[in-house]
């Protein structure tokens, strides 16, 4: 399984990086070629941005401007809320122009918050701002703070927010850094861009990343139909001269940048399921995660811009764009010579992973790096949908070491613990499956239905159990006061008993010389009634800790 | 403006159920042409007729069980199993016995369990059991190679005797038709004649079969094509092989006057049809790497037991659906190792 990767250049004979082999995975034709025809462009300025407050994994950013206020470029519009968040800054100066529900590149096709911003067209930055020169002199610490408040995500795709993934936390030891530069979806060119532009800049991006990391070695690995873009990478890791750092070609494969697969590739290891890479010493970032840190860093910019790939055949010239986050899909087609005739689908993402859009109206965010405009005869296979001949090639194709046919079949009888049997949540959604199935079955989608239908249930479930606490701690209650009710009924009753006893013995009659001792001597108390009454009373107002009799909580009861 | 909208992946390999049938039916025919060349047109007037009996067959369960037509006639699988039962059947037999195993092979083994992809048994191999066991004088008299026949059978000939049962002047029923090889060793190794013997009659050329031989070798060479395309798993071939091979290898070692060399199991009877094109068959076959090699491993094994011990010539298909049966067990004990787990799926 394991192949020596003989590198035929002088830095790869001197580093001599050994490459290990992923199971699974597929060869779907590349198409790159369409988008590296024309140069990269910076995207002109749309009309309007619209800013998603939510545009990246954790809780949505909290906007902290108004409609009619102006707004700098790199100025923050929305602060992060909670641990895991990224705020937002303007992409631009110009006047924010509504807060509002706005269509976002989301695959449930809902409206979302989005912050709208009218460009002047000036370009005026924040003032002041501070780049640092070097970035050695800072702590792990502060710099995660840098790119925390520069609001950068993964641009890889997951959009996780980059300061949680640079810090490996106490005693955990970073031995290798891995920078992505698989891009190994058809289709999507925008890192094979960055790479032949800016190198310098994402190398610089990976030292300041190694330095929050305390990392050790890094390996930039590149999938080996980007000869280009893996010289002028070789060229600037060269120029650095430092030996920890190689530039390693992988084998063009679909889904060698898979975050686990590009791990088993380069450092032959298996990332625990369930478990984070860093469990076995490695971080994985993307390139151009790598260039936005640079950016922050080095030059105070804040994430507000990526390059885009658009593409396909649908679009009149296809081509990479810098992009202002919040501009119109629409506006990068116009800017692309507009749609072919007879375009059908438009995906966000490449086509192996990315969701199809049903309008172009929704805007640019930071997780996304392409936009894929296709023609009816470009992707879909045309085939009709055959029953399952089990053949195991989707189990050959899976990365995950999956039986996609098996899930499929419980998947469709809705035998949901079965499927979660077969490790439905280890599928990674990666589409091999479906892709190389002869009888076309949309195997994924079924994946994804199973596993909606998991969270849906679980969430009943949930909500279940919480209506039955209630209900059974309002029957606590009820039940409870009755109770109390009834004792204080009984003190009151037995003090008043105990009164006319006493009275009785005061009088000269023997007729009651046979009462019981014990009863004799409760019969004095009245006032320890008195205060057994007074503490019951305490403990429903709840200033009294429940005694050992009082129900158990919810919590205890249902484990 | 509206796009349409699918999930993910949006692209598709040009894999399709037709071409994955469609190849293994081109890599049979170097074996039909060698089989032409050697038994004459007994095996073109057969297919054609078996061909046609499958399509019939599926076009009207097709429609008795509403099905659409097009895409299920056009996935080739029909058409597979009428090749693959045809070529298992002796070629000068009656029509009628194509057409009711091909018949009960598309109708009962295929259909009545719910179409492609639903049948647990191999259809060619149920069709090809039923008759053995149904018509066995018929499905035991085999015609020699042509350059042991002192006549020439030509097109009008064979349509005579397929079609009618008429013999051309002159020539007895005798004259046309001998056991297979193994059939041949089988017989006369309980009547204790040694291998040695036995090997020296006109039946057995220098390997197995006399002009088998060619016909299995360019089986073997679509099977090759097969595994070179990766339309077929190697594990089931190799399994297969091994299962039968390996114990014939011993046996022939502890008594080579009475038991046949591996050489011999190879190239004769349905070993290498078996191999690459009728086990392999994915719909009925185990599907993880492993429970092929052990499904493989048991069709070798037991055809093995079946030729030497058994009350049938060959057992090739005794094995498959016997092994058929134990896929779904063999698959669930067979699962691959999670990526990032030392576990098995449960
Ligand atoms: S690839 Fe498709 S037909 Fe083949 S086993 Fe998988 S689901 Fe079934
Ligand atoms: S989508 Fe899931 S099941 Fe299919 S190949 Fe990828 S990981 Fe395996």
């Amino acid at each position: 399984m394991e192949v020596a990767h003989a590198c035929p250049t002088r830095i790869g004979r001197l580093m001599l990086q050994r490459l290990w082999k992923f199971r699974g995975g597929i060869h779907p034709p590349g198409r790159k070629e369409l988008s590296l025809s024309r140069p990269l462009e910076t995207a002109r300025l749309p009309a309007r941005l619209i800013l998603p407050v939510a545009q990246h994994i954790g809780a949505p950013a909290e906007p902290t401007v108004q409609p009619g206020d102006s707004v700098l470029k790199g100025q923050i519009i929305a602060r992060a809320s909670g641990s895991i968040s990224a705020p937002i800054h303007a992409p631009t100066s110009g006047r924010v122009v509504e807060i509002a529900l706005h269509p976002v590149p989301h695959p449930s096709g809902l409206n979302a918050t989005c912050i709208v911003i009218e460009p002047d067209g000036a370009e005026t930055w924040i003032s002041p701002r501070h780049p640092i020169d070097d970035f050695t002199r800072l702590t792990p610490k502060e710099l995660r703070q840098h790119i925390r408040d520069a609001g950068i995500v993964g641009l890889g795709g997951a959009a996780f927010p980059t300061f949680i993934k640079l810090n490996p936390g106490e005693g955990k030891v970073v031995e290798t850094l891995i920078i992505n530069g698989a891009e190994c979806e058809p289709y999507i060119t925008s890192d094979d861009m960055l790479m032949r532009h800016y190198a310098s800049q994402v190398l610089q991006g990976l030292l300041i990343m190694r330095h929050a990391l305390q990392a050790g070695r890094c390996v930039i690995g590149i999938e080996d139909n980007k000869p280009e873009a893996f010289h002028s990478m070789k060229a600037a890791v060269e120029a650095a001269g430092d030996p920890q750092i190689s530039v390693v070609r992988l084998p063009t494969r679909y889904p060698t940048g898979g975050e686990r697969q590009l791990i088993k590739v380069l450092t032959g290891k298996e990332v625990p399921s369930g478990k984070r890479p860093l469990e076995i010493g490695v971080v994985c970032h993307n390139l151009s995660t790598a260039r936005a840190v640079y950016n922050a860093i080095a030059l105070a910019e804040p994430l507000i811009s990526r390059i885009i790939t658009v593409t396909g055949e649908g679009v009149a010239e296809p081509r990479n764009l810098e992009v202002l986050f919040g501009t119109p899909v629409s506006d990068l087609i116009a800017q692309c010579g507009g749609y072919r005739e007879d375009v059908t689908r438009l995906i966000l993402g490449g086509p192996m992973m990315g969701f199809a859009l049903h309008s172009d109206a929704i805007p640019v965010v930071k997780a996304a790096n392409c936009v894929l405009a296709a023609r009816r005869d470009e992707l879909a296979s045309g085939n009709p949908v055959l029953p399952c001949i089990r053949c195991g090639r989707c189990s050959k194709a899976c990365p995950a070491h999956l039986l996609p046919q098996q899930m499929y079949w419980h998947s469709r009888a809705k035998d949901f613990d079965r499927v979660q049997d077969h490790n439905l949540f280890e599928c990674i959604e990666c589409g091999c499956c479906s892709y190389v199935c002869p009888s076309n079955i949309p195997l994924v989608q079924y994946f994804r239905f199973a596993k909606n239908e998991i969270w849906a249930q679980e969430r009943e479930q949930h909500f279940m159990e919480e209506s039955r606490r209630r209900h059974d701690a309002k029957q606590e209650r009820i039940d409870r006061d009755k109770r109390e009710k009834e004792e204080r009924m009984r003190i009151i009753k037995e003090a008043a008993l105990a009164k006319k006893r006493e009275e009785a013995q005061k009088a000269p009659a023997g007729v009651h010389s046979a009462a019981p001792q014990g009863n004799v001597a409760q019969g004095a108390p009245s006032a320890e009634s008195r205060l057994r009454i007074t503490e019951l009373e305490k403990r429903r107002s709840g200033t009294a800790p429940p005694d050992h009799e009082a129900p158990a909580p919810p919590d205890e009861e249902s484990s | 403006m509206e796009f349409e909208t699918a999930t993910s992946p949006h692209l598709h390999s040009p894999n399709s159920v037709t071409r994955a049938m469609g190849v293994v039916l081109l890599a049979l025919v170097p074996g039909i042409a060698a089989y032409y060349l050697i038994f004459g047109w007994a095996i073109l007037i057969k297919l054609a007729l078996g061909i046609t009996t499958a399509v019939v067959c599926e076009a009207a369960l097709l429609a008795i069980r509403r099905r659409p037509l097009w895409p299920f006639l056009s996935d080739l699988s029909a058409l597979l199993t009428a090749v693959l039962l045809v070529l298992s059947l002796p070629p000068l037999s009656p029509w009628w016995l194509t057409v009711v195993g091909i018949a009960f092979a598309i109708v009962v083994a295929k259909h009545l369990y719910g179409g492609l992809g639903y049948n647990p048994f191999n259809p060619a191999m149920v069709g090809f059991v039923v008759l053995i066991i149904s018509f066995p004088v018929e499905m035991t008299r085999w015609m020699p190679p042509q350059l042991l026949l002192e006549v020439t059978l030509d097109f009008h000939d064979t349509l005579g005797i397929v079609f009618l049962g008429l013999m051309p002047d002159g020539i007895a029923v005798d004259a046309l038709t001998m056991a297979t090889p193994l059939d041949t060793l089988k017989t006369q190794l309980d009547m204790n004649r040694s291998v040695g013997e036995i090997l020296q009659q006109p039946v057995f050329g220098n390997l197995g079969g006399k002009g088998w031989e060619w016909v299995y070798a360019a089986y073997a060479a679509g099977g090759l094509f097969l595994l070179w395309r990766k339309a077929i798993a190697w594990q089931i071939p190799a399994g297969l092989l091994v299962g039968l091979l390996g114990p014939a290898a011993i046996l022939h070692l502890l008594y080579p006057e009475s038991s046949i060399s591996p050489l011999v199991h190879l190239l004769s009877g349905a070993t290498v049809l078996g191999a690459f094109f009728i086990a392999t068959d994915p719909v009925t076959a185990s599907t993880t790497p492993r429970g092929r090699l052990l499904f493989g491993f048991g069709v070798g094994l037991i055809t093995f037991l079946i030729r030497t011990w058994g009350g049938f010539p060959d057992g090739i298909a005794f094995g498959v659906l016997l092994m058929n049966m134990a896929a779904p067990t063999i698959d669930y004990y067979t699962q691959p190792r999670v990526f990032g787990t030392g576990r098995k799926v449960q």
